[in-house]
C-alpha cells in the first residue's frame, strides 16, 4: 500500500542526488584531495623541515596570534552590538544592523585598500593616531584591524538570534530573587551565550587565519614581521616552490576543518543534550 | 499594607508592574553601550566605506569616470560578469539539486552531506586557488597532458571560473535547505498525488515557495563571485586585458599609486555590495511580514477554541 513515509513519494531523488554527488566531488572532493595527495607525497621529513622552517613558523605564529587576537576583539564588541541591536530601542538600530554585514558585502580587496588608506601616516586615522606614536597600517597591528573587519559579523551573527530567543523574564526573576543586574548578566544570560560566543569565535578565527585580501595591502608584507600565512603561499608559488607551498595550505586546511569538525560535534552534542527524547 | 498589597498582585500583574523597570537598564548605562557600539561600527565599518567613494572623487568626477571606462577596467567589468555569472548559474543548479534531495527524502549520512557542502567555507582564498594550480598547472596531475593538447586552464579564464565556484560553492545550497526544511514537503507530496509530474510540482508548487530565499542567494553568490580577490589572484596570472577581473584591476591601479582610479574602480564593487545589503534588508522585512501574518492567524485560531 502506499505510504506518506516511503522514500520515493517524490521523484527526482536518483537525479539529483546523482548530480549533487558528482557535482560536489568534481568541484570540492577531488581538488582538495589532491591537495592532500601532493602533500602527502611531499614526505614526512621534508615536510617538517619546511614547517619548521623560521620563515613559516613566524607567519603561523603571525596569522594565528593576530587572528585570536582579533576574534577576541569581536567577541567583546560583538557581543556588545548584539546585545545593544536585540535589547535597545534607539533612532538608527535598522542602519547600524545593516552596517554589520558590509565586511561580508564589500569584496576584501577594496576593503584591504580602503584600510590601508585610513591608517597610512597620512590617512583620516594615521593622521591622528601618529603623534602618539601609534603606527597602525604595514605593522602587525594593521593585519589585527582588517582581520576585525572581516570577522565583525561572525560574532554578532552568532550571539544576535540566541539572544533574541532568551527571555527577558528568567533575568527579572532572577532579579526579583535579588541579583543585581551584573550578577544576573554573568550568572543567568552568560552561560545561555557562551555556546554561541563560541561558535562566533571559532568561526572567526577560521575566516581571519585564511584571510589574504584585506591583509596583503595593510601589512606591508615584510617576512618574518608581516607575512601572514596566506602570502608566504602565493611567495611560495611565485617562486615555483610548489612543495613548499603545499605543506602550509596542508596545515592551514587540517587546522580549518578541525574547527569545523568542533563545531558539527558541538552542536550535534547539544542537540542530543537538549532533546534527547525526540533522536 | 505594602506586605498585604503585594500578596494581592498576581504574578502577572507583578511583571506588568515591575517587568518593564527591571528589564530597562539605567539610562547612563544605555546610553553608553549604544554609543560605544554606534562608535565601533563607524569607525571599523563606516569610515573605510566612506573613504572608497571620498578617494574615488579625490581627483574629480570627471577622473573617476574615465578610470572606470578605460579600455583595461571595461576588460575587466566583462570578465568579471562573464565569469560570475557561469559560476552563479552552476551553483543555481547544483543548490536546488542538493537542496532537493536533502530536505526531500530521508536517506543516510545526510549530515555528512551538509558537512562536505560546507567545506569550501572554510578552506582559505589563497588555498582554494592553489588546489586548482595543483591540478592543472605546469606541474599539476593534468599539466603535461593539457600541454601538449594546448588547452589553457591555469592563468585563464577557465581556472578563474573553476577558482570562483568553488568559493561560492555552498551559498544556494546552504541558503535554501533550511527554509525547504522548514517549508516541508506536504504540499509536494499533495501534488504529485494529484498526478502532477516532478517538474510540474517543482515549477508550480515548490517555486514560489523558495522564490524569496532563493532570489537571495543569487545575489549573496553574484556578490561574492564578483567580489573574489584571494583564489582568483592565485590562478589568473593578471593579465591585463584578457586575466584581469575588477578586484585584481583595483590592486594593480593600486600598486602603481593610481590611489583616485583603483577607488573609482573599487566604487563600483562597494556600490554593488550596497546593493547587496538593500536586498537583504527588503528579504528579512517580507519574512518578518509573512512570519508576522501567519503567527497572527495561528493566534486566532487558538482565540476562536478558547
Amino acid at each position: 500500500m502506499f505510504s506518506w513515509k516511503s522514500k520515493h513519494v517524490l521523484p527526482g531523488f536518483k537525479i539529483t542526488m546523482g548530480f549533487t554527488l558528482v557535482y560536489l566531488f568534481l568541484i570540492v572532493i577531488f581538488p582538495l584531495l589532491g591537495l592532500g595527495i601532493k602533500a602527502s607525497a611531499i614526505g614526512w621529513t621534508r615536510f617538517y623541515e619546511i614547517a619548521s622552517s623560521p620563515r613559516v613558523l613566524a607567519s603561523l605564529r603571525l596569522s594565528f596570534g593576530a587572528s585570536a587576537i582579533a576574534a577576541i576583539i569581536n567577541v567583546f564588541f560583538g557581543l556588545l552590538v548584539a546585545w545593544v541591536l536585540v535589547r535597545y530601542r534607539f533612532p538608527g538600530k535598522r542602519v547600524l544592523d545593516a552596517l554589520v554585514d558590509i565586511p561580508f558585502a564589500l569584496p576584501t580587496a577594496v576593503a584591504g585598500i580602503a584600510l590601508t588608506t585610513l591608517y597610512s601616516s597620512k590617512g583620516w586615522m594615521g593622521t591622528w593616531l601618529s603623534p602618539f606614536g601609534i603606527k597602525v597600517a604595514y605593522t602587525p597591528l594593521g593585519i589585527i584591524v582588517a582581520l576585525s573587519f572581516i570577522s565583525l559579523p561572525l560574532v554578532v551573527r552568532s550571539v544576535q538570534p540566541v539572544l533574541e530567543e532568551f527571555d527577558p523574564e528568567v533575568e527579572e526573576a532572577a532579579e526579583l530573587l535579588g541579583a543585581h543586574r551584573g550578577q544576573s548578566f554573568m550568572q543567568v544570560l552568560l552561560p545561555e551565550l557562551t555556546p554561541a560566543i563560541l561558535t562566533g569565535f571559532a568561526l572567526s578565527m577560521a575566516r581571519a587565519v585564511g584571510e589574504y585580501g584585506s591583509v596583503v595591502f595593510i601589512s606591508g608584507n615584510l617576512p618574518m614581521r608581516t607575512e601572514i600565512a596566506p602570502l608566504l603561499i602565493v611567495t611560495k608559488l611565485d617562486q615555483y616552490d610548489y612543495a613548499g607551498a603545499t605543506a602550509i595550505a596542508a596545515i592551514m586546511l587540517l587546522f580549518s576543518f578541525s574547527i569545523l569538525l568542533g563545531i558539527n560535534l558541538s552542536q550535534h552534542w547539544r542537540r542530543r543534550r537538549i532533546a534527547p527524547a525526540l533522536a | 499594607m505594602s506586605a498585604a498589597a503585594t500578596t494581592n498582585l498576581s504574578n502577572k500583574a507583578l511583571t506588568e508592574r515591575f517587568g518593564r523597570v527591571i528589564q530597562r537598564d539605567p539610562l547612563w548605562i544605555r546610553a553608553g553601550l549604544i554609543a560605544v557600539a554606534v562608535l565601533y561600527l563607524a569607525v571599523l565599518v563606516l569610515l573605510p566605506l566612506v573613504l572608497v567613494f571620498a578617494a574615488a572623487l579625490a581627483k574629480g568626477i570627471a577622473a573617476c569616470w574615465s578610470a572606470i571606462t578605460d579600455p583595461a577596467a571595461l576588460d575587466a567589468v566583462r570578465l568579471t560578469l562573464f565569469i560570475s555569472f557561469a559560476s552563479v548559474s552552476l551553483n543555481l543548479v547544483f543548490g536546488v539539486a542538493a537542496a532537493w534531495t536533502i530536505t526531500k527524502f530521508q536517506f543516510r549520512a545526510k549530515g555528512l552531506l551538509i558537512t562536505l557542502i560546507d567545506l569550501p567555507f572554510s578552506v582559505s582564498p589563497v588555498v582554494s586557488g592553489l588546489i586548482f594550480v595543483l591540478l592543472f598547472g605546469a606541474q599539476g596531475w593534468f599539466g603535461p597532458w593539457l600541454q601538449t593538447h594546448d588547452i589553457k586552464i591555469i592563468f585563464a579564464w577557465p581556472a578563474i571560473l573553476l577558482a570562483t565556484t568553488f568559493v561560492t560553492f555552498p551559498f544556494v545550497a546552504r541558503e535554501l535547505i533550511p527554509l525547504m526544511q522548514a517549508q516541508g514537503s506536504d504540499e509536494e507530496q499533495a501534488a504529485i498525488t494529484l498526478g502532477a509530474s516532478g517538474w510540474q510540482t517543482f515549477r508550480h508548487v515548490t517555486f514560489p515557495n523558495i522564490r524569496w530565499g532563493l532570489t537571495y542567494a543569487l545575489v549573496l553568490c553574484n556578490a561574492r563571485a564578483m567580489g573574489e580577490f584571494g583564489a582568483v589572484s592565485v590562478v589568473s596570472g593578471h593579465v591585463r586585458g584578457q586575466t584581469n577581473t575588477i578586484p585584481l584591476h583595483v590592486e594593480a591601479l593600486y600598486n602603481e599609486y593610481s590611489s583616485a582610479a583603483a577607488f573609482s574602480v573599487a566604487s563600483l564593487l562597494a556600490l554593488f555590495a550596497f546593493a547587496t545589503l538593500g536586498m537583504k534588508v527588503l528579504m528579512e522585512r517580507h519574512l518578518s511580514r509573512k512570519a508576522r501574518t501567519q503567527q497572527f492567524s495561528t493566534d486566532d485560531t487558538f482565540r476562536s477554541l478558547e
